[in-house]
């Protein structure tokens, strides 16, 4: 199992050496440069070669790869060519903001969709199935920013609410901050809420007609026992294995919602990045949403044996 | 009650789009204390079924449409068809248990063989220690001829050979002592030396205890070595039903002639292998004369228009057959 | 043994008249028929039902309520709002189509690449289809159009390219069934090029899981572009997007809630009809994953 991970933690190397040129040549390619953005209408030549000096843009290009690889190995992701902050400790904020949204988000999925799932599947075809299905259906359609413009109309104009424009760090004011992320983390939940409900429905009927499930029961073995300690465990890989995706997707948080209800999460800090040209901002988030991933797989992996005892990687 | 289990009337109905469809139809089988009983018949004939519907455990969409099973339970007799859900769980596994055909699929495989055998005691004994609880386990294991009983109790099902599982699905379903045993094509999916190992098992099991065993099978040749007495389904009803012995000396229905033809290992000598034409007619799509009659070699004008009624053809021996009736008659 | 990743088997798709047919027996397929019918009617037809040009501004008429002449109001350049959600509808549908042909042509070109090469050419390709994979879609789209440029082609470029790995995968799994079993070696005995034998063998096979994808696919592209357009980053003015056209609303929600309804309504209408009708086809072409 160890040097499952070890290996496991070895094959991350490669990918994100990989991600970090595909990021640096892309970021060649992005039309417009950070130097005119900075200085605008003062352009001068001579402004402009100081600050290219100063940002290390006139050194060839494979150098100031070099140069921003040896230096992120040690974790100094440099810093921002906009603001001069250390990208770093940045991303790290960033990460808590968008870590708590993911964290809310799933709570809230899973309270929906878990407990949904699974009646659903008991009761199949009945009309509970359906109303679950339908539900399931509108959650994986209706697109987030969709679904977030349509609550924000309607606590605007029915109760005449609005959620905090400017965003309150969770120990800042705990009250506040729960009133700015419920809504977007309620939004975010809803849409995982669609997938999990459908991926627990479907592999719990595909578990609930095993053969040892009717040999559960024909043992005496009471409906809760066979459902949650035999179905549900049986049924769960798939639903682990989605909700791994899910996590891995959130991670990076999510570029519409934290636009949309203004929280400084890494995706709008990513998105922020790319509009202007910050090199060292995007080069960290995107090395960072990969490395995150990557760790979210492994933990799901992970997850498998402690479920399932035939899985087990030597 | 003079049986341990009577049913009446039994009939199943499962739904096919908006239709209801009859899978057994008006089946009635009574079983003795101590007896093994076999039930035969080609896949289809609602045997399994038989055995899901005594346990409460049809498979959805299947429904018990009309009928009752009385069972005489250590506490008096019981209708097994208006039991709540408690009750019948206090009957599944403790008083009635059941053992399947794939031992491969029957254990759950995330847990292990300790924590299945614990379960089986527990659900009926809640307040049962670890420490017995393993005593008993180790015992039934050895009973079952388990040839290392500790190491298997931590073992999971996929480290385990078929004949192994299904020896531990038998320790299981027995733990409690049950009154009936109903073991749905126990040997069917095992390979041939270890069916006659796990077939002498359960006639020795039988010995010892006085538990009644409902054998379902397709082969003639299981029910041969381990039942006293049999009946043979098709489509969906009981079409002769008689002793073991008076069954295989005097068989009367065509049908039942046709299975014991296409039994090989009676015949020992290399025959030509008899098979029955067609397929069991599905639910559904039954004609209204004898069901059978679209395969049988002597089928009748009759037999097409009306449906032959089982009868008593010899003392305890009854057939559905149109044929029978003409040589009493003769 | 990541269940994930285990090989999908395909199966050949069954005369077309058929799937139709199944399709409309049931319900739900029927319904998601209709919509998608209608979606993509609307963008055929869309110079013939749209009333007004759809980059006219009225200042005259800056969002006016629906009514008898403007049917969903003006938006605040006083643009009719019915003429641009039906020209929508054809951008939706454009962005969508060539996205996911582009994904599914790579997709498979790839896939059959590393399921026929196998060994380091797979690893690198599935080590790349991963990477993409690991990035949030929209992320990555907005990623790449904005080194592209923002235009419609690059969007639908980016979209493609993030829906690369379903494909790949699918097709990938598939080559390597079809290798696995024996036809591949009678083939093989009658004297048939490898390459071509794979071709022929592994097509008919991934049809049917690939038609489903790409109808899945096709929502999900259409999604992403709403949501690019949303952030300002897909199709840009004065060419109508719903995802634009939701975002430039919420200025004016208060005062103009018509605004937000409509093109809300359409996109959400819009992608559960191709979920519903993509949920249909799985369970006519795919029998063992119905349940």
């Amino acid at each position: 199992m160890r040097d499952y991970i070890i290996r496991r933690l070895l094959t991350l190397i490669p990918i994100l050496i990989g991600v970090s040129i595909a990021i640096f040549v892309v970021m060649q390619l992005i039309p417009g440069d950070v130097v005119s953005g900075i200085l605008g209408i003062e352009e001068t030549p001579e402004l402009r070669a100081m600050w290219e000096a100063k940002l290390g843009l006139d050194k060839p290009l494979i150098q100031q790869y070099f140069s921003w690889i040896g230096r992120a190995v040690t974790g100094d992701f440099g810093e921002s060519f906009r603001t001069g902050a250390p990208v770093f400790p940045e991303i790290m904020n960033r990460f808590a903001i968008s870590a708590e949204l993911a964290i809310l988000a799933c709570i809230i999925a899973w309270i929906i969709a878990l407990p949904l799932g699974i009646l659903s599947s008991l009761k199949r075809n009945s009309f509970i199935d359906r109303i679950v299905r339908v539900v399931a259906l509108l959650g994986v359609s209706v697109p987030n920013f969709a679904s977030a413009t349509l609550l924000i109309l309607f606590f605007s104009k029915a109760f005449h609410y609005y959620t905090p424009v400017k965003y309150v760090g969770l120990f800042e004011n705990f009250g506040t901050n729960m009133e700015i992320m419920i809504l977007p983390a309620f939004i975010l939940g809803s849409v995982m809420a669609g997938s999990v409900m459908r991926m627990t429905r479907s592999s719990m009927l595909e578990v609930l007609r095993q053969d040892y499930i009717k040999a559960v029961r024909a043992k005496g073995s009471p409906e809760r026992v066979t459902i949650f300690r035999h179905a549900f465990r049986n049924s769960s890989i798939p639903i682990v294995t989605l909700i791994g995706m899910q996590i891995g997707a959130l991670m990076g948080g999510t570029v519409v919602i934290e636009q949309i209800f203004s929280i400084p999460g890494l995706g709008q800090f990513t998105l922020t990045g790319i509009s202007q040209r910050d090199f060292p901002v995007v080069q960290g988030c995107v090395l960072f949403i990969a490395f995150l991933y990557v760790m979210v797989n492994l933990l799901v992996d992970i997850l498998y044996t402690f479920i399932d005892p035939r899985i087990s990687y030597s | 009650m003079d049986h341990l289990l009577e049913i009446r009337n039994l009939k199943i109905t499962t739904l096919r789009g908006k239709d209801k469809v009859y899978l057994l139809d008006s089946v009635d089988l009574s079983i003795r204390k101590k007896c093994s009983f076999g039930v035969v018949g080609e896949s289809g004939c609602g045997k399994s079924i038989t055995a899901s519907a005594i346990l409460g455990l049809l498979p959805y969409p299947l429904r018990v449409a009309e009928g009752s099973i009385r069972f005489d339970s250590r506490d008096g007799e019981k209708e097994l068809l208006k039991l709540s859900r408690k009750e019948m769980r206090q009957v599944r596994g403790e008083e009635i248990s059941m053992i399947f055909q794939e031992p491969m699929t029957s254990l759950d495989p995330i847990f292990t063989v300790e924590m299945q055998m614990f379960e089986a005691l527990s659900f009926h004994h809640p307040g049962m220690g670890k420490g017995e609880m393993r005593e008993i386990a180790l015992e039934m294991l050895h009973r079952v001829n388990i040839p290392r009983p500790e190491q298997t109790l931590a073992s999971y099902a996929h480290q385990l050979s078929g004949g192994q599982l299904q020896r531990i699905m038998i320790a299981i379903a027995l733990i409690n002592n049950p009154r009936l045993l109903l073991a749905d094509e126990p040997t069917t999916a095992l390979d041939v030396t270890i069916q006659a190992q796990i077939l002498h098992l359960m006639n020795d099991l039988k010995e010892q205890r006085d538990t009644s065993i409902i054998m379902i099978t397709h082969d003639l040749g299981v029910i041969a070595e381990t039942c006293e007495e049999v009946a043979v389904f098709y489509a969906g009803q009981i079409v002769e039903q008689a002793q073991v012995v008076e069954l295989f000396t005097h068989t009367a229905h065509p049908y039942t002639k046709g299975l014991l033809r296409a039994v090989t290992s009676l015949g020992g000598a290399q025959r030509k292998l008899y098979t029955i034409p067609g397929i069991v007619p599905p639910g559904g799509q039954w004609s209204r004369g004898c069901r059978f009659a679209e395969r049988c070699e002597q089928c009748m004008e009759k037999c097409r228009e009306e449906m032959p009624a089982l009868r008593e053809i010899a003392p305890g021996h009854f057939c559905r057959c149109f044929l029978q009736d003409r040589e009493v008659e003769a | 043994m990541k269940r994930k990743d285990r090989p999908v088997a395909g199966r050949a798709l069954p005369g077309n008249e058929s799937i139709l047919r199944q399709l409309w027996r049931d319900p739900m397929g029927r319904a998601g028929m209709i919509g998608v019918g209608l979606v993509i009617l609307m963008a055929l037809l869309a110079p013939w039902i749209a009333r007004f040009d759809v980059a006219k501004m009225n200042s005259k008429a800056k969002l006016a309520a629906p009514g008898a002449e403007f049917w969903f109001g003006t938006d605040h350049f006083g643009r009719d709002v019915f003429s641009r959600i039906v020209y929508g509808a054809r951008v939706s549908l454009e962005v969508g189509i060539v996205a996911v042909g582009i994904a599914a042509g790579f997709g498979y070109l790839l896939g059959m690449i590393a399921g026929f090469f196998e060994g380091r050419t797979e690893t690198l390709i599935m080590m790349v289809m991963d990477v993409i994979f690991a990035f949030p879609s929209i992320l990555l789209a907005l990623f790449i159009v904005s080194a592209l440029g923002t235009s419609i082609l690059n969007t639908m470029i980016a979209i493609g390219i993030v829906n690369i790995p379903v494909f790949t995968r699918t097709v990938r799994a598939s080559v390597k069934t079809v290798k696995s079993t024996d036809y591949i070696a009678n083939a093989r005995s009658i004297g048939l090029k490898k390459m071509k034998i794979l071709f022929r063998h592994v097509t008919p096979n991934v049809l049917a899981p690939f038609t489903v994808q790409a109808t899945l696919a096709l929502s999900g592209a259409i999604l992403t572009e709403a949501s690019m357009s949303f952030l300002g980053l897909g199709i840009q003015p004065p060419n109508p997007s719903w995802g634009s056209m939701l975002s430039d609303a919420r200025k004016y929600m208060e005062r103009a809630p018509w605004l937000v309804l409509f093109p809300a309504l359409f996109i959400i209408l819009t992608i559960l009809s191709f979920n519903i009708l993509g949920d249909s086809l799985r369970d006519v072409l795919d029998p063992k994953l119905k349940l």
